[in-house]
């Protein structure tokens, strides 16, 4: 039953990070790039009718570990306090930022709003990249302190950063060489899962531009997935082995390469959905082979004293966990029929839709 | 630890206030938006779709402030109060989940169909659309007040050896005596929200001599609904909640009604009065006798446990705010009624577009459904402390063991902040919507 829910809930924050991600992504293309109100509209119309049902991925996924999985929710939440409030702030800007811009027509107004949604987006991307990082890095697990665990074994603080900003110190910070070297991959990835979903999604001007754009960071990207391998062994001396033990599991590396160097094809593309499909196997893949190397800790211990956090651990009681599949089955399924005639409506290109327009 | 928990408790208290503001118009609203358009499906009468229309853009605005300020109550349960949702997750996290699962997606995909999708869909697919935002607000809800239900009088549970409470029967959750009152009373409260605040743009409109076709139409609607709605909130929805909290949980009970000491022969029921609780008593105090014996019990002589006989250690935190949360909300509920009564008298008679203390009254009542219903939340969650679970799990006990106060204060201090301008966003953004009015442009 544990297994079970840790693949949902797996799942679903890959569901969420490709859904909302794209919006993410977007609202940092409308940063840097969208110069004219009409490149500006054309991406809002883009992402507007999804973005809020994008982030209940969010919100069901922390129902679902709230639930299956009580002591991660409780450790994890509290332990990463300072950043996981950013992060609701950060959503709050990003959701204002879009809702509140067409309401007034005044310039000013309008800058300001673009500004929140663009530079929320663009954080939100860097610290879903950092909380990746410390998840696999791993934390002071009961906050040993000279090699005595000043609180329960599996609760810990972090602050946001330490003063060596290094993962190997005895006491971690949220930021750190390799947590930030992680956001940057995030920042990167979602740039170009952005870019291609408003190629997909619109017929803008911008889309010519958009397509050189995600061709010359998906070098950057290669060179950061090269780069985050390395420096990988550094924190975790094997991080293959799950995968010399299950050699089914390199399907999912199989899928991230795939992802990454069919974007290199870019500007051939016929159909333009296609490169939205292929960054989104970058990023599903990239997340399920990061939690298989972790797999089946769901927090690693950085000391020796307190256990890491498996999936086994940390999960709520087997009743529960039994009863949940009934009505979590019926609820998946209305799901995917709220989603099919959504995204049916709002099919094909989406520049007249009028997003924000009162 | 003093510090921590305060702050701990005024974060949850202060987040949980604003972010009610939305969702209790939202529950309301979507009902009376479904009438408009069903309204319209059968007259054919331009108008009432444009009503549709105008109320839309208002819950819309209000949807957007309900989901950011939402997010972080779900949150907080793991970042603020960690130790109890390790020890009640497998509880309370599967009607958490449930809401997440079946009314956050059910809203969300289809408030965009409701908002974009008129020219889309037709009028009936978009009525459609409509009441499923409708149905995916109140199954919210629903989901919570089960939630809540539980914390207050718990079911189906069992408390292992580590303290950690399992769930052993799903349907109790559902079952529990303690919902269906709440939710019913809950809801019909949160209609009258919306009537209050859709009869108050009427008046408004009709004192100001603009849109008066449509402030006409508000009026008559809000006053209709504030009307069956007020009266549902007391009775029978009301009377039902405080004989369980009579029944549950007596201590509560006395404190909320403010009855230091048991009386023989029956309890009186206090009007006015300022809880003293240096010498345990009310001052200037009203009061009518053994009135609350017989509301509760039905029998003028009956009974009531003071405060007086239960242990200082069970008794509630904070009497006072207990005390004055309940009389505020009564007392406004019994002046609603009041006001929602002549409104109807007057409209019967045909006078009431014409009586003009009763729009201005009407007007100037907009805030007080909020009023009413904040101090209704509190009453429950003063009532329930000092327990996050009652009788069995304490709130000093739930609290995050490793998030120091300074950290707590700041993100407070974060967040009533960001309210401030979400709120000042939210009355000018609202103000213009008024203002602007019902599109009569939209006539073809």
């Amino acid at each position: 039953m544990e297994l079970f829910w840790y693949i949902v809930l797996m799942t679903m924050l890959a569901v969420y990070v490709i859904l909302d991600g794209y919006d993410f992504g977007a609202g940092i293309i409308h940063l840097f790039f969208a110069k004219k109100e009409k490149d500006k509209k054309a991406i809002t119309n883009a992402i507007g009718p999804f973005w809020d049902a994008n982030e209940v991925w969010l919100i069901a996924a922390g129902g679902v570990l709230f639930f299956a999985f009580p002591t991660l929710y409780a450790s994890s939440f509290s332990g990463f306090y300072l950043p996981l409030i950013m992060i609701l702030w950060l959503l709050i800007f990003r959701a204002i930022g879009l809702e509140l811009r067409g309401q007034v027509h005044n310039p000013i107004w309008e800058a300001i709003w673009d500004k929140a949604f663009g530079i929320a987006s663009l954080l939100l991307a860097l610290f879903f990249g950092v909380a990746l990082g410390n998840v696999v890095r791993g934390v002071n697990l009961g906050s040993v302190v000279n090699g005595v665990s000043t609180h329960e074994a599996h609760y810990f603080f972090l602050p946001l950063w330490n003063p060596t900003f290094s993962p190997q110190a005895e006491q971690l910070g949220i930021l750190d060489w390799f947590t930030v070297l992680l956001g940057v991959v995030g920042v990167v990835a979602l740039t170009i899962h952005g870019a291609n979903w408003i190629i997909f999604k619109t017929n803008s001007d911008l889309n010519e531009k958009l397509k050189k754009v995600v061709f010359i960071l998906n070098f950057v990207l290669l060179a950061l997935v090269i780069v985050s391998l390395l420096i990988w062994h550094i924190i975790e001396p094997q991080p293959f082995h799950n995968f010399i033990e299950h050699p089914w599991l390199w399907i999912f590396p199989v899928i991230t390469f795939t992802g990454l160097f069919g974007m290199f094809k870019v500007k051939t593309f016929k159909k333009h959905g296609k490169g939205f499909l292929f960054s989104s196997l970058f990023l599903g893949g990239g997340l399920a082979s990061t939690v298989a190397s972790i797999f089946p800790k769901v927090l690693p211990s950085t000391n020796a004293i307190n256990p890491d956090l498996t999936l086994y651990n940390v999960a709520a009681h087997e009743y529960g966990l039994s009863v949940g599949v009934y009505w979590f089955v019926i609820a998946a399924f209305l799901v995917g029929v709220y989603m099919t005639i959504q995204y049916r409506v709002f099919k094909g290109k989406m520049d007249d839709v009028g997003y924000g327009e009162h | 630890m003093e510090d921590m928990l305060f702050y701990d408790r005024m974060q949850f208290a202060f987040t949980i206030t604003f972010h009610y503001l939305f969702p209790q118009l939202t529950m309301g609203l979507s009902l009376m938006i479904v009438y408009f358009k069903w309204k319209f499906l059968r007259t054919k009468v331009e108008k009432y779709n444009d009503a549709a229309k105008f109320w839309m853009k208002i819950f819309a605005l209000n949807f957007a402030m309900g989901v950011v300020t939402g997010i972080p109550m779900e949150f907080q349960f793991g970042t603020n109060w960690a130790k109890f949702s390790e020890l009640t997750g497998g509880i309370i996290g599967q009607t958490l989940a449930m809401e997440g699962m079946f009314s956050f997606f059910l809203e969300s995909s289809f408030l965009g169909l409701f908002i974009f999708g008129e020219k889309l869909l037709g009028h009936k697919l978009h009525f459609v659309t409509g009441f499923l935002v409708f149905l995916g607000s109140w199954a919210s809800g629903y989901l919570i007040i089960a939630t809540h239900s539980w914390m207050q009088y718990p079911v189906g549970y069992e408390v292992l050896e580590n303290g950690k409470f399992i769930l052993n029967n799903f349907g109790a959750l559902f079952s529990n005596p303690w919902l269906l009152p709440s939710y019913l009373h809950n809801q019909a409260a949160s209609i009258v929200t919306s009537s209050f605040v859709v009869a108050a743009i009427g008046a408004f409109y009709l004192l100001n001599n603009k849109h008066n076709e449509f402030g006409k139409l508000f009026l008559k609607t809000g006053v209709i609904f504030g009307l069956i709605s007020s009266l549902l909130v007391a009775f029978p929805t009301g009377d039902w909640a405080a004989k369980n909290v009579a029944e549950h949980q007596p201590v509560t009970f006395a404190a909320m009604e403010g009855i230091f000491e048991t009386e023989e022969g029956g309890s009186e029921i206090v009007l006015i009065g300022q809880p003293n609780m240096l010498e345990k008593k009310l001052d200037n105090k009203i009061a009518v006798p053994n009135i609350l014996s017989f509301l509760t019990y039905q029998d003028w002589n009956a009974q009531i446990k003071g405060l007086n006989e239960f242990d200082e250690s069970v008794h509630p935190t904070n009497i006072p705010g207990l005390y004055y949360s309940y009389h505020i909300m009564v007392g406004l509920g019994t002046i609603f009624i009041g006001l929602m009564l002549l409104a109807v008298v007057q409209l019967v008679r045909k006078k009431l577009y014409k009586t003009k203390w009763i729009l201005w009254s009407i007007m100037f009542m907009l805030p007080f459904p909020y009023i009413a219903n904040t101090t209704g939340w509190y009453t429950a969650e003063l009532g329930r402390q000092p327990w996050l679970v009652y009788n069995l799990l304490r709130t000093a006990d739930g609290a995050s063991p490793t998030v120091s106060s300074g950290n707590t204060l700041f993100t407070l201090l974060g967040f009533i902040g960001l309210y401030l301008l979400l709120g000042l966003l939210f009355l000018m953004l609202a103000g213009k919507i008024i203002n602007k009015g019902p599109q009569l442009n939209q006539h073809h």
